[in-house]
């Protein structure tokens, strides 16, 4: 029997409901306000009375609506067909919803349940069975949507039939299961998950050993993120953070792609929405679409809703990871995802922490960012899910709460930088203060040495140096004037400046530029670094300046060109004349 | 319905605040408006059946045994082509002496577009200042803010702004505006000869603040009528949103709220998304611009009212008086238009963005020149030439009296630039400088 309860107390969206049964932490229930049900989470319990938050707003509601308690938690549908969807928060489809304005109480299927798949059996009937194990696949796309033994069945089971090829929708039972007492049990090609747990199914999580490729330099090179790692991305706003998310959602070396706009601007989303279909996936030559799932809940919509939205991401990306697939999570922004916390706590009248966040921000920013990772599943093939989050700190400022708990559980830090965005020095990733821990991995050390060149890692510490050198350079030249500073001085900010110009920056809006395959940036970087062993004897530093100007303006036109065409070694025979001339 | 709350009346009152008081009720519905001792209330909390009010004018003289009568519905504004060329409080009531609207009653804060059904903005909105349409240029469906000191001309550019643009409705929302400043905004529309195309939601200075909150509401109802029944293209001004915020610090704080950075209420992000969230390209045609003005502490954008708008619209719009040209100019360093892209060039002749990068790095030089002038060093030849074209730059286009077509605007760039410099200077792609770089004479 499920409880049902009645509303006594309202503010905004936190209404408190007296129960006349059992209800559980995060269960959801619905209110009836005048006809309309408005979904809500239980999110806290003190005897009878329960808080709850709602996922719409609570105009209209009165003392004394009726409740319905679901005995279940949020969950999502998983299936076929959740990639190229366009989602709210709450998984509804807001491809399908009626009228330009959202509707309250409007809840759409995720999943259509009419399309037919054309589903291949993978287990044979007899064979022993666990949750997350491939019972048979259908084809989303190009890519194989593996029919899993849904992860809430607990212990083994029997596949006691399975259909053969055909095409099936997805509520066909595919499978029948006999689990240890002999009960049979039919599984269809769609499960519930609830959002809020973890999908587990795998039968371990070993350290990350290989680096996801990003096409971007300043992330590849200097600070790799790992494949089932994290990374985060702070900075303030018009900082370029929005168009650097977009560039690895286009670009990551994944097969997956869950992009979650959680609070931020529709215009932004609209501009997904009106790109991405267009787009070419430069690895597979497919559109980005395809291999996308966009999870929308933008700032004017229910922060409650919000707050679920990046749950909702994460589970449709273990749910592929689950099928043994690549997948890439990008949230943008965590920190509004923060922010819809700190309205229910303080709602909730809880002691706030610092900020007015709630005290625990920091262990459930780690939580979240604790479900990515690599694994390797029952039958040891590997998945992985990679998140990267952006953050927008209050004010610019990296000592607010959900930067520095952000700080303490993503492995990588690319720091966006007024300064650099001012002087258009784009990405504005600040190439000191970032970070990647995973260059610390001697798997990963091992893997780059192996997959990229001997000895990479030393070159990335090197140009990490060169920059470091380049800013004292640069600030005794500052303090002391350029006559002040012996030459050794301009040399050592004008080898940064290269590395700065030609390797850091990156035209996100062109077509070569914007994608650096890691063969190239291994190319360009060598290069580079050749030219900053060199010894140079300019006789003042107008000359290095303009000498250094030249070198970095063909360089720069070696990026713009297609990688060894003809345009590309022009520019190449440019630079070595140059160079010979040079010494 | 056994007992319609409307015909409820109570008249013992459980506590009283600055903004607020508390009675017991019953059958009240979250958001619904009263009446208490006839002044306008909103309900914020119900606990038990312990009702909260804010009321909007303050409860100065509200005894316990006010009358409260509760009226069963939130907000609305009755809306229809009458609007047209109207002034209201922020009630909706007409305060220009005119009669009352007829139309049809909409509840104010309505429901939010579904992002999906939305269009990416493409129409560009001429304002005939240079330093918008050349460097910043303004795209419908856009929200944008003024960031401006309080000494600064903000509600004379957007004035202007709003009276040169080709919107088919122009829906000023004045909040906390003084009283000088409103008869400025009314004077202004009634001499252009532009009032039937205006409908003003006006609270002064002389108003309580709390009243305030309806204002943005109000007007964005009214943009969304035109905007969405009639397929027209609104321009919504808000001026001034800092006073808006500071009305939300005030209620959250008397509701015992715990603030957060810089004493604003922790939904500060949510409730100021939801304002400019409104800015819209319809599918059908139909668009809500919105240009808000943000007064600024001293210039201090890192507080939580200019940063969390910041972080909400697409851009930025930066007046500064130059003491070069003496004019206030729109300054092109911290101004930003997010969209500029697309249009710039699409919509406008195809070296509107070239021409606007050299312009403004040119000015950046001249800043160099500036710094070092100020440290004693000698200029150079350069130098010279560089401080010359600022003050002409800022005379002749970055000044917020400027009025001139985009065409126009790029014409004046060339001639600057074939005053001042050689043409390898401005660093142009070629085929640029040969079209349109100006004959010697």
């Amino acid at each position: 029997m499920k409880s049902t309860g009645k509303v006594t107390g309202i503010v905004s969206n936190l209404v408190t409901v007296l129960t006349d049964g059992p209800v559980s932490q995060n269960e959801i229930c619905y209110i009836d306000c005048e006809g309309t049900k408005l979904m809500a989470e239980v999110i806290k319990v003190n005897g009878k009375s329960a808080a709850v938050q709602v996922f719409e707003s609570t105009r209209g509601l009165k003392n004394g609506n009726t409740v319905e308690f679901e005995d279940r938690m949020l969950e999502v549908s998983l299936g076929p067909g959740l990639l190229s969807s366009s989602y709210d928060g709450l998984q509804n489809d807001l491809t399908t919803m009626t009228g330009v304005f959202l509707k309250r109480g409007e809840y759409t299927d995720p999943l259509n349940h009419e399309k037919l798949w054309d589903f291949t059996p993978i287990a044979k009937p007899g064979d022993k069975v666990i949750a997350a194990d491939w019972l048979g696949e259908v084809k989303e796309g190009w890519l194989p949507h593996k029919i899993m033994v849904p992860f809430s069945f607990k212990g083994e089971f029997t596949v006691k039939s399975i259909v053969p090829a055909g095409q099936y929708n997805i509520d066909t039972a595919v499978a029948v299961l006999t689990d240890a007492e002999g009960e049979d049990v039919n599984v269809t090609m769609v499960q519930k998950w609830p959002v809020k747990v973890a999908i587990k199914g795998y039968r371990e999580k070993p350290r990350p050993s290989r680096i996801m490729e990003t096409g971007v330099r300043v992330i590849d090179t200097l600070n790799p993120i790992a494949e089932g790692g994290t990374g985060f991305i702070p900075g303030p706003f018009g900082c370029g953070k929005t168009v650097l998310q977009h560039a690895i959602a286009k670009q990551g070396d994944a097969e997956v792609i869950v992009m979650a706009a959680c609070g931020e601007r529709a215009n932004e989303v609209v501009e997904i929405f009106t790109e991405f279909p267009e787009l070419i996936d430069p690895h597979t030559g497919r559109h980005l679409m395809e291999r996308t799932t966009i999870i929308c809940n933008t700032s004017n919509m229910p922060v409650a809703a919000r707050e679920a939205s990046v749950y909702t991401a994460m589970t449709i990306c273990e749910y592929y990871r689950a099928m043994g697939m690549k997948v890439l999570l990008l949230a943008d922004s965590t920190s509004r995802w923060a922010q819809a916390l700190r309205e229910m706590s303080n709602r909730m009248e809880e002691l706030p922490g610092a900020d007015a966040f709630p005290v625990d921000l920091s262990s459930i920013i780690s939580s979240f960012y604790a479900r990515a990772g690599m694994v390797v599943l029952n039958n040891g093939q590997t998945g992985s899910v990679t998140f990267i989050g952006t953050v927008s700190p209050a004010g610019g400022n990296l000592k607010e709460p959900v930067t520095e708990s952000t700080k303490k559980a993503a492995r990588c830090f690319y720091a966006l930088e007024q300064n650099r965005a001012d002087k258009k020095r784009y990405p504005a990733v600040n190439p000191i203060d970032s970070y990647s821990k995973y260059l610390e991995y001697p798997e990963i050390r091992e893997y780059l040495s192996e997959k990229v060149t001997p000895g990479w890692v030393e070159m990335v510490e090197k140009t990490k140096n060169i920059i470091r050198k380049g800013r004292d350079a640069q600030e005794q030249i500052n303090i002391l004037g350029d006559d002040g500073v012996p030459m050794t001085y301009h040399e050592l900010f004008w080898k940064s400046e290269l590395v700065d110009f030609v390797i850091l920056q990156q035209d996100a809006f062109d077509a070569i530029d914007s994608v650096t395959p890691m063969d190239r940036q291994e190319y360009m970087l060598r290069l580079v670094l050749d030219i900053c062993d060199m010894e140079f004897n300019f006789e003042d530093f107008e000359q290095c300046r303009n000498y250094f100007k030249e070198l970095i303006n063909i360089l720069k036109q070696m990026n713009y060109s297609e990688f060894h065409g003809e345009s590309f070694n022009k520019f190449q025979d440019q630079l070595n004349n140059l160079l010979s001339n040079g010494k | 319905m056994a007992n319609k709350a409307f015909q409820r009346i109570y008249t013992q009152l459980e506590g009283i605040t600055k903004a607020t008081v508390s009675l017991k009720a019953a059958g009240v519905s979250n958001d619904e408006l009263a009446v208490v001792n006839g002044r306008l209330a909103q309900v914020v909390k119900t606990k038990g059946d312990l009702v909260t009010l804010q009321i909007f004018s303050g409860t100065e003289g509200i005894p316990t045994d006010a009358e409260v009568t509760f009226l069963g519905a939130p907000p609305t504004l009755k809306v229809s082509e009458e609007l047209a060329g109207r002034f209201f409080n922020a009630y909706g009531e007409p305060i220009d002496g005119g009669p009352a609207i007829d139309g049809e009653e909409r509840q104010i804060g309505g429901p939010s577009v579904n992002p999906y059904k939305r269009k990416q903005p493409s129409e560009l909105i001429p304002t005939g200042i240079a330093g918008i349409d050349l460097n910043n240029t303004l795209v419908s469906g856009q929200k944008i803010p003024f960031f401006a000191d309080a000494d600064q001309p903000y509600n004379n550019v957007m004035a202007q702004v709003a009276l040169r643009a080709d919107v088919d409705k122009i829906i000023l929302g004045g909040m906390g505006l003084s009283n000088d400043d409103y008869l400025y905004f009314k004077h202004e529309f009634e001499s252009a000869g532009a009032l039937e195309k205006i409908i003003s939601f006006v609270n002064t200075t002389e108003q309580p603040p709390v009243e305030r909150l309806l204002i943005p509401d109000m007007a964005l109802t009214a943009a969304e009528y035109f905007a969405v029944d009639k397929n027209e293209k609104v321009l919504v001004l808000l001026t001034d949103m800092t006073l808006y915020a500071d009305a939300l610090s005030i209620v959250s704080n008397r509701m015992d709220q715990i603030p957060s950075k810089d004493s604003m209420p922790g939904s500060l992000y949510s409730d100021l998304a939801k304002i400019y969230e409104k800015a819209v390209q319809l599918p059908d045609g139909g668009s809500i611009t919105i240009i808000a003005v943000t007064t600024l502490n001293d210039g201090d954008i890192t507080h939580a009212i200019p940063d969390n708008t910041g972080y909400i619209t697409e851009g930025q719009l930066f007046l500064r008086s130059d003491p070069d040209s003496g004019k206030v100019i729109i300054d092109p360093f911290r101004s930003l238009s997010r969209l500029k892209q697309l249009v710039q060039g699409k919509k406008t002749r195809d070296d509107h963005s070239q021409v606007m990068n050299a312009s403004v790095r040119l000015y950046s030089d001249a800043q160099n020149a500036k710094t070092k002038l100020e440290n004693g060093f000698d200029l150079s030849d350069y130098d010279l030439r560089c401080l010359d074209y600022a003050k002409a730059y800022a005379t002749r286009l970055l000044a917020i009296d400027v009025n001139l077509n985009t065409d126009e605007m790029l014409d004046t760039a060339w001639g600057l630039f074939g005053e001042f410099f050689t043409k390898a200077e401005t660093g142009i792609k070629q085929v640029f400088i040969d079209k349109y770089w100006p004959d010697q004479k």
